[in-house]
């Protein structure tokens, strides 16, 4: 019972960290109608960029404090999203409005190859290290009910507390804020919200650049987890059937997919995986989502999707 | 000035519906095709073969299978690697298991294994569209992978999925150099660009379409989507099967898993878009364009003289990759096959346009 407990905890704060690769291509889908397959690029560019920048930013300027230099890390690596996010509005978005989805899904492609490689070349392609003082030592709970407690890594629970502070964060500003009602507006309407005098363009370059954010978020605790390294781009292929087991266009819906598929990953690759031969993470996902779909075509959250002729 | 009908009469309708109504047309195939079959096999060097053209024909059936899924059909589909994986690996065991079974057999027969696992992976199909399709058919892609991996069985038992073919032959004839295994896999790429071509002519063709350009009107009109759509995830893969079991007999000879991975998947989806969906033509567009670009991006440093950092390299092919692909989408979206066949609509006016 301790055991399954521990499993289902773990594959929470696992969920947690999908859903916060998720995120970014609801409010991107959303807002865009693009489908933005370089997400995970943006993870490992923002990744490459934090981490390096905490080194760099130190050696510069002749400090020795961890959190001052993670705080400008952060800041630099931030700007630098925001730079990354209004040239692929400008240079590639723009000039593709009223594509079909195909062809737009195609163009982040190729901006995920064009990423991949500019992040590389930029900031090199070793394997480097952000430490932002998350704690590594393992916790013990509910040790009065089961023997030997419950064990929770605390770097995991930091890290789901941090992705769901972000992920509130996000719905405030989506509620509350103005650009945030505009940003509802456009994903609502295109014709509508410009009708109204909502900037189109400028709209795209908040929701990439937002996107950038919950991808540099993404990345330093993937990064401070595993690494910063070029495999940190294929969590994007996970948070995948996130998206759409959740609905392409609900931000709930990315939360609490994350949560089903990292829960059940985890619970079937412990109890299913010794009978058929193991490493069944890669796939269950998307064999979960392929049989939801069957039932529910939009995901468990999306907007019915009305066929009219 | 040459190119142009005036003066071709077509007086029965088989003349009216050939795959080339045009004279000229016919004759540049004739001629291409000839230079194919007699002129490259004598004339090319052993690198132009193992490293363009094989690879460039392979890819271009199995951009040819997809196309008429996605091109034809509108049906995306992410997990070709894995159709592929499906003819390569099923190609294998009919060649190991069955005693004496000829190469051509077991091709084919890995071609309609594929066909099953298209058909199933195709029946969510019915109910998911667009994007929701898309990542669905990754499911396909991921899956397959693994049991290829994972389960012995598939693999005769080796290691790691890693398997290998030896001594090919086709009809007592061997195939052992490189100009044997270009012919092999022309004469494959030839007869089924055919048989697409006049399937895409032909009624179910036409379902397809209408099915493709919007599904609900085309059931109103009477055409059976459950049929349309897995016909085409069908046909589709088992051209894809047959190009996966060549790409492991002929091209690559020993393969694993990993020869069919998930960027197989997309680099084979960019050869049907910039080719030009829905086009036979433009498969084999972009299959040229996919193949050989990394290749001159690959060397265009040391025929500039300009010394470069391996690993830099490999990033800096990544983003002219990456930035052309984003380029060409932004240019012409329908593909190389537009640019064909605007070309070739310019040229039966020149040089005189109205």
């Amino acid at each position: 019972m301790g055991f399954l407990l521990e499993t289902i905890i773990g594959g929470l704060m696992t969920g947690m960290l999908y859903s916060l690769v998720a995120l970014g291509f609801v409010l991107i889908f959303k807002a865009s109608g693009v489908f933005n397959f370089a997400q995970g690029a943006m993870v490992l560019f923002a990744a490459l960029a934090m981490a390096r920048f905490s080194e760099w930013i130190p050696k510069g300027l002749g400090f020795d404090n961890k959190l001052l230099a993670n705080l400008l890390a952060f800041a630099a690596a931030m700007v630098v999203m925001v730079a990354v996010a209004w040239l692929i509005e400008r240079l590639c978005l723009s000039r593709l409005v009223n594509q079909e989805g195909i062809t737009l899904l195609m163009a982040t492609l190729g901006i995920t190859y064009f990423l991949d490689g500019l992040g590389q070349t930029i900031f090199g392609n070793d394997i480097y290290k952000i430490d932002i003082g998350l704690p590594k030592d393992p916790l013990f709970l509910f040790e009065s009910l089961f023997q030997g407690g419950v064990l929770v890594g605390k770097e995991d629970l930091y890290a789901a507390l941090i992705a769901a502070a972000l992920v509130l964060l996000l719905s405030l500003f989506f509620q509350y804020t103005t650009t945030g009602r505009a940003l509802r507006a456009v994903a609502d309407d295109h014709q509508a919200a410009q009708s109204i005098g909502i900037p189109l363009n400028r709209i795209w370059v908040i929701v990439w650049s937002v996107a950038g954010f919950t991808a540099l978020v993404a990345g330093i605790i993937w990064g401070s987890k595993l690494g910063v390294q070029f495999s940190l781009s294929l969590v994007a292929l996970k948070a995948l059937p996130v998206v759409i087991l959740g609905g392409l266009t609900s931000v709930p819906g990315a939360i609490i997919g994350g949560l089903i598929i990292g829960v059940g990953e985890k619970v079937s690759e412990v109890y299913l995986g010794p009978h058929i031969g193991g490493g069944i993470e890669i796939w269950f996902g998307y064999v979960l989502v392929l049989f939801v779909l069957l039932v529910r075509p939009q995901g468990l959250f999306g907007e019915k999707i009305i066929d009219r002729v | 000035m040459l190119y142009r009908e005036n003066g071709q009469f077509k007086t029965t309708y088989r003349a009216d519906e050939q795959i080339f109504p045009i004279a000229q047309d016919r004759i540049f195939i004739a001629a291409l095709l000839a230079f194919a079959f007699l002129v490259v096999p004598l004339t090319a060097p052993e690198y132009l073969f193992r490293a363009i053209l094989i690879p460039f024909l392979i890819l271009s059936l199995a951009a040819l299978g997809l196309n008429i899924l996605v091109g034809y059909c509108g049906q995306i589909s992410l997990g070709t690697g894995a159709f592929m994986a499906v003819g390569a690996y099923a190609a294998y065991n009919f060649q190991v298991r069955i005693e004496g079974m000829p190469l051509v057999g077991s091709i084919l027969l890995g071609g309609l294994c594929s066909t099953a696992v298209g058909i199933l992976f195709g029946i969510p199909s019915l109910r998911i569209k667009g994007l929701y399709l898309a990542v669905a058919t990754l499911a396909a892609q991921f899956f397959v992978d693994w049991s290829f991996l994972r389960i012995k069985w598939f693999t005769n038992n080796s290691s790691s999925g890693s398997v290998s073919v030896a001594g090919l032959n086709v009809f007592g004839l061997p195939i052992e150099t490189p100009a044997h295994k270009y012919l092999f896999c022309l004469a494959f790429v030839a007869l089924f660009a055919l048989l697409a071509k006049n399937l895409v002519r032909s009624h179910i063709g036409r379902e397809w379409m209408a099915i493709r350009d919007m599904d609900v009107a085309a059931a109103v009109i009477g055409i059976r989507p459950v049929y349309a759509k897995l016909t085409a995830f069908a046909v589709s893969s088992f051209i894809v099967g047959v190009a996966g079991a060549l790409w492991g007999f002929v091209h690559l000879g020993s393969w694993e898993p990993a020869a069919f991975n998930i960027d197989r998947s997309f680099q084979l989806l960019f050869m049907v878009i910039i080719g030009g969906l829905g086009s036979i033509m433009g498969s084999f567009f972009g299959a040229a364009f996919i193949v050989v670009l990394p290749i001159v991006l690959d060397n265009l440093p040391y025929w500039f003289g300009i010394p470069i950092d391996t690993a830099l390299a490999s990033h800096m092919t990544n983003m002219i990759f990456g930035a052309l692909i984003v380029f060409f989408l932004i240019v012409e979206p329908h593909g190389l096959a537009k640019l064909w066949s605007i070309a070739k609509e310019k040229l039966r006016l020149w040089p005189f346009p109205h």
